[in-house]
């Protein structure tokens, strides 16, 4: 008798009390303090992508040759590139140490959707990686003799092209977390899916240099980072079923 | 050829049949269609899932794709010789690029079959991803080096083509790159495939990945269209010929050719898939029955 009034009683908490069931909104938020204090925990690993990009963007002129207009005209694009290889070995292992340590497991089991919560570790990963790229592109473009006009343009086509290609790479990182080895892998698997995103934030750039109208790369740009923030969490929720799978 | 348990004898009569069933008994039984009255009524209701089922287990695909391989290679062959004859020796010269133009007979095929191949790969892909068969699984993975070949030959032969008409061996015009960007699109699912250690899995990472690199095919088809290039625009308009700019002497070793490749990617997939079934499935009791000695690998073991 006790006992059964002891359960009623039990089965009203749990139906009354809110805290019983984080929401979406709860993971999320916890995922990225989450991902934020380990950064900041590893916070000498972060200024890896930044060293990366200041070193090929000062390489390019003692092979090119110190002439500031050529460097003037090849260094948005040159910037562009430069971008997406020192994204590369930070993508890769967006989801490895979270298979390793059974954390995805626990996304898959979690009541939150698998796809939120990509996203999720899509946005800390962009905040934490990529945004401090972004930011450091005033000193290379001056590095490289980038025309001060065009520079708005480049950090506008940055901020909308970058959050892209971590949607993409996601999607890869996810594919490649199970295998053997990924390393080249991941440049290959990404090149197809980056050459139109580069093309799209080069043209926004070369047109800005040039004088020309350049809101229409921009467009396509933002189009397609709309599409993706969409589409390619769901499918980054697939390929980590795939992962975690035995 | 084995005749699968269902056709065999009036033991078991067929409820339904219909179009689509008698499509499927013509490659067991040709004479009996005429025997049975309203054809057209009932479309299959059982008569296709169950010719698929059937098909779908490995073993059955084995024997199947054993029996068809020689027939779609040999009638691949003397397709491929009729178009190339018609191609390199009837076809009249071209009115501008003289006898040059003749590596389109090459060319435009292997183009068409680098798209019609990905698409294979696709559909496979996804079968594989949501029915988690087995057989789609193998299919999709192998159809991926068939698919890169011939985008590498389109690449080659277009180059080939574009230094004697564009005076340049290569462009970044807006087709090339696009197929470039597909032949990296194969490679990446080929090593993706070969990266996993269980190869199911594998196959599962690589079909999706071939899934999201299909947003690049409406791009390499219209890429002439979207943008005027360097490349010429589309010669073959096969939804509406009357915008087709080929003439008809052209166009038939073309389209023979077209048929040849088909045929050819079917046959070499069907010995890909034979070959790829024995090892994922090496150890199992049909395989093993197969290497002791049973009568059923005389249809031709795969190279």
């Amino acid at each position: 008798m006790a006992g059964a009034a002891q359960s009623m009683g039990n089965d009203r908490i749990a139906l009354g009390a809110p805290v019983a069931r984080a929401s979406a909104m709860g993971a999320c938020t916890a995922l990225l303090r989450r991902d934020f204090v380990l950064a900041w925990r590893r916070r000498g690993e972060l200024f890896l992508p930044l060293l990366y990009a200041v070193i090929v963007a000062a390489l390019f002129p003692f092979a090119l040759g110190p002439d500031p207009e050529l460097l003037a005209r090849i260094a948005g694009g040159v910037l562009l590139v430069i971008v997406v290889l020192a994204m590369l070995p930070a993508l890769e292992s967006m989801f490895r140490a979270d298979l390793e340590d059974g954390t995805l497991e626990q996304w898959l089991l979690a009541p939150q959707p698998l796809a939120l919560l990509a996203l999720t570790r899509v946005i800390a990963h962009w905040l934490t990686t990529v945004l401090p790229l972004v930011v450091v592109m005033p000193l290379l473009g001056a590095l490289l003799n980038l025309p001060v006009k065009v520079l708005p343009v480049l950090i506008v086509a940055l901020l909308l092209a970058t959050p892209l290609l971590a949607l993409l790479g996601s999607v890869l990182s996810a594919l490649a977390a199970g295998a053997r080895r990924s390393g080249i892998l991941m440049a290959l698997m990404l090149l197809p899916l980056a050459v139109p995103v580069v093309i799209f934030a080069a043209g926004a750039v070369a047109a800005a240099q040039s004088g020309m109208p350049y809101i229409a790369p921009l467009m396509w740009l933002a189009a397609a980072l709309v599409l993706a923030i969409v589409l390619a969490p769901l499918a980054c929720a697939a390929a980590l079923r795939i992962a975690v799978e035995a | 050829m084995l005749s699968p348990p269902w056709v065999k004898g009036a033991a078991q009569p067929l409820p339904h049949n219909g179009w689509a069933g008698v499509l499927g008994e013509c490659q067991w039984k040709w004479g009996r269609i005429a025997e049975r009255p309203g054809i057209s009524e009932n479309m299959s209701r059982s008569y296709v899932p169950h010719f698929m089922h059937w098909l779908g287990s490995p073993p059955n695909f084995y024997r199947f794709a054993g029996a068809w391989r020689p027939w779609l290679m040999a009638a691949a062959l003397i397709a491929g010789a009729i178009g190339l004859y018609g191609g390199l020796v009837l076809a009249p010269p071209d009115y501008q690029q003289g006898d040059a133009y003749r590596i389109i007979f090459i060319h435009v095929p292997s183009a068409w079959m680098s798209l019609f191949i990905y698409a294979t790969m696709a559909v496979a892909g996804l079968i594989a991803l949501v029915w988690r068969v087995k057989l789609a699984e193998v299919i999709a993975m192998e159809c991926a080096p068939t698919g890169a070949a011939f985008t590498f030959i389109t690449l080659v032969t277009g180059s080939l083509w574009g230094k004697p008409m564009w005076g340049t061996w290569w462009t970044w015009d807006a087709r090339l790159t696009s197929e470039l960007v597909l032949l990296f699109l194969y490679l990446g699912v080929i090593g993706l495939y070969n990266a996993f250690e269980d190869r199911r899995r594998g196959a599962r990472a690589a079909s999706l990945l071939a899934l999201v690199g299909i947003v690049n095919l409406p791009i390499v088809h219209y890429s002439v269209q979207w943008w005027n290039t360097l490349h010429q625009g589309t010669t073959v308009d096969f939804l509406d010929p009357a915008r087709s700019s080929i003439a008809p002497s052209m166009l038939w070793p073309l389209l023979v050719m077209a048929l040849a490749t088909h045929l050819y990617f079917f046959a070499s997939l069907l010995g890909r898939t034979r070959t790829g079934l024995l090892s994922l499935e090496s150890g199992k009791q049909w395989v093993r029955a197969l290497v002791d000695g049973q009568p059923e690998q005389a249809t031709g073991a795969p190279t």
